[in-house]
């Protein structure tokens, strides 16, 4: 038997960093096949149990093993919303393929690849895509925020009936899928294949209504919903409280991302400004700060440095957006803080970084880094960026009586998810904090079962 | 899809329209903006509420062609449509219990502080409006502002209206006779309000700004309007857009504003050699 994964067939990096045409390719029917037969399909199935919504992983893959890869598509569907989605952003390394039996000698199946493989198959091949549209019950949901947990939500409470509303301040619908993760590593019109098919099933999506702003939860329950879930996410950005950070020219990730990803200013066709940097700093070292960093090159920027406080090891970016920034040259420097950026006449000048050193670990595991006295060094830079991170965003709480928070602005939920006002559900980045878009997902299909279970106590 | 209902040139520069959209016209206050999208392709750029008529479900804006997105709207006609429309964002201004406020505009600014004179004017507030434009060609809202105000004053930059001087100086001229604010509202370019705002710390009045930052979202998402207000970031459109004039950093924000300024001037130089047939 083989032990290393089918290779990802994919662009080259001196070709990739030219556009923002998708740097992985997928599968083809050959390479699939050939992966999928390294699942042995062990009857423990540790993978399963380790993937937040539970794909039935083994069964898909002997469907793609037999070519068949329309069942193989709706295994994956049955408990997962946004396959195609999925095949790509989740940390798989991290979740089902961590857990794999061929990882304990060698690789482990490529589950994520696999997945990507028989939704884009379908997504392409099966044109007229059947949803089943469930008998309606009569029942009324809304949902806030159309991101990864609201669009799973939906999707569940749908099937089972749910006459669901999914209100969305943005003008396209996506989250966190559309404005943040670019298109080289999730494909717009992805996402809005998989929102059309959610459309099918009797979803309803209301753009441009920010909640809290056009109308209020309690004036949705007014308006007959009878339960509302919150997936409002972790949109409002941080950032270092360092001297020089409202400078021009210095960007929080989350506008330098909307105004690429979003708004599309890397097309001559839309409006949307964007300064043509040359040398662009990325400040932090998870997937955002990788997005943005290959996102600078990719806008021509000729030298982009990733600066990390912490050491490789600790990054939280998935291994492959780490080797795919490495490929792409960004420069990385870890161990290495900001601690000023200077500003002249023209914009961003430099940044001051000092060098830090990893102390004791702290109550997480995870050792802290402390900075070395002296060591003070310039980057020269003429752009920012700030990606260390985002917390909720406070709409929906200052303007709901009752809703309550921890200390860090996360809504505070039970086990069923319901945050401290009766009816109202959360679930995603806005109890956790920012994570993962599968860890949302799997919070808005465990609110979607509360909620049927809510609603049907109250007949 | 949101219809326009109305649209009136206010002078060569400036228009204002009428939007339908009942959702934002039912919530919307003074001091709150919206963000418009007109198709597509277009930017999202924020313009501040300056009227809204929650009966007919409409929402009046007022806004100056500066830039692409300006010059798209002004094409569209009553009957067209744009794409977005959302709002009302930002908080509503904090007028209660004012008695007796000074409301200055400058140049496109009037817009916005109408609809501020407005609130109070008909929350029985005594209102002085200073209004200010470059020469008497350019007034705006003029019979708009009276009818809001129990004192108007218009000035011009070079007296063609026969009342010469900045908006500082008729606001300094009625301080010093006597008049005795408890609110100052100032409304226009960057280095107005700060003019503004330098002349009322000296007198120790109260003094409100509004502030139309580099946003995207309007929601708190992107960062981009954050301004530094009493040494504390804040973000215009989740904190503001009014601030207390007085702990406003307001050299940063005229450096962060010029950011987009040579994109802008290109944008536009290329337009014009395509118009005048030139090339590079």
């Amino acid at each position: 038997m083989i032990n290393k994964k089918t290779p990802m067939p994919s662009l080259s990096a001196e070709e990739r960093i030219k556009s923002f045409d998708e740097v992985a390719l997928g599968y083809t029917e050959e390479m699939a096949k050939c992966e999928a037969d390294r699942c042995i399909e062990c009857k423990n199935k540790p993978c399963v149990s380790a993937c937040p919504v539970n794909v039935r992983i083994p069964e898909f893959i002997s469907s793609i093993k037999k070519g068949d890869y329309k069942t193989a598509y709706e295994i994956i569907k049955s408990t997962n919303s946004l396959p195609a989605v999925c095949g790509r952003v989740c940390p798989q390394e991290k979740q089902c393929e961590s857990r794999c039996t061929r990882g304990i000698k060698g690789e482990p199946v490529g589950i994520g690849r696999l997945e990507r493989f028989a939704a884009d198959w379908y997504l392409k091949n099966i044109k007229e895509k059947e949803e089943r549209v469930a008998e309606p019950n009569g029942h009324k949901v809304a949902v806030i925020g159309s991101g990864p947990a609201g669009l799973s939500c939906a999707g569940d409470l749908a099937a089972l009936g749910y006459e669901v509303t999914v209100f969305e301040a943005l003008h396209a619908a996506g989250g966190v899928l559309m404005y943040g993760i670019p298109e080289f590593r999730l494909p717009k019109s992805i996402v809005q294949s998989e929102i059309e098919q959610l459309k099918k099933k009797g979803v309803r999506f209301m753009l441009d209504m920010v909640i809290g702003k056009v109308l209020t939860v309690d004036e949705l329950f007014e308006n007959g919903y009878e339960a509302v879930f919150v997936g409002s996410g972790a949109g409002l950005p941080n950032f270092m409280n360092i001297p020089g950070e409202s400078a021009a020219g210095v960007y929080s990730a989350n506008e330098f991302l909307t105004r690429i990803n979003l708004m599309k200013a890397y097309r001559d066709d839309y409006d949307t400004p964007i300064k043509k940097y040359k040398k662009i700093a990325v400040v932090g070292g998870g997937n955002v700060a990788m997005d943005a960093a290959r996102c600078a090159k990719r806008l021509g920027a000729e030298e982009v440095y990733l600066i990390y406080r912490r050491s490789e090891e600790e990054m939280p970016a998935r291994n492959e957006e780490i080797e795919h920034a490495k490929e792409e040259q960004i420069i990385f420097k870890t161990l290495t803080n900001p601690v000023r950026i200077n500003s002249g006449e023209s914009g961003v000048e430099s940044v001051t970084c000092v060098r830090m050193e990893l102390g004791e670990p702290d109550e997480g595991g995870r050792r802290s880094p402390v900075a070395v006295e002296g060591s003070e060094f310039d980057i020269s830079v003429d752009c920012v960026v700030i990606a260390i991170g985002n917390s909720p965003n406070p709409l929906i709480r200052t303007t709901t009586e009752g809703i309550e928070v921890n200390r860090k602005g996360c809504l505070v939920v039970n086990e069923d998810l319901m945050t401290t006002r009766d009816g109202i559900f959360a679930g995603g980045d806005a109890v956790s904090g920012a994570a993962t878009v599968i860890l949302a997902m799997g919070a808005g299909k465990s609110a979607a079962e509360s909620i049927d279970k809510y609603i049907k106590s109250k007949q | 899809m949101f219809k326009i209902i109305e649209k009136r040139r206010l002078n060569d520069q400036m228009t204002l329209m009428s939007i339908d959209a009942p959702f934002v016209a039912k919530k919307a206050k003074a001091g709150q903006f919206i963000i418009i999208r007109v198709n597509e392709t277009g930017e999202r750029i924020p313009l501040t509420v300056a009227d809204y008529d929650r009966e007919k479900g409409s929402v009046t804006i007022i806004y100056q062609k500066v830039g692409k997105t300006t010059g798209l709207l002004d094409t569209l006609e009553v009957g067209d449509s744009v794409l977005d429309f959302v709002g009302p964002l930002g908080r509503a201004s904090e007028l209660e219990g004012v008695k007796n406020a000074a409301v200055i505009g400058g140049g496109a600014g009037c817009a916005i502080a109408y609809p501020q004179a407005k609130a109070l004017f008909n929350s029985g507030a005594t209102v002085d409006m200073i209004a200010g434009f470059r020469n008497k060609e350019i007034v705006i809202l003029e019979d708009e502002m009276r009818a809001v105000s129990t004192r108007l004053f218009v000035m011009t930059d070079d007296g063609s209206n026969g009342n010469n001087g900045f908006v500082t100086d008729a606001l300094r001229k009625q301080i010093e006779s006597g008049a005795k604010y408890d609110l100052v509202v100032a409304i226009g370019p960057l280095p107005m309000m700060k003019a503004v705002c330098d002349l009322t710390k000296q007198y120790g009045i109260k003094t409100v700004i509004s502030l139309n930052p580099i946003m995207i979202d309007g929601t708190g998402m992107c960062g981009g309007c954050r301004v530094t207000v009493d040494g504390k970031t804040r973000f215009a459109c989740v904190d503001g857009p009014d601030f207390d004039g007085h702990l406003v950093d307001f050299d940063e924000i005229i450096a962060r504003n010029k950011m987009y300024r040579s994109e802008e001037a290109d944008a536009l130089h290329r337009h014009q050699c395509m118009m005048e047939g030139m090339s590079e």
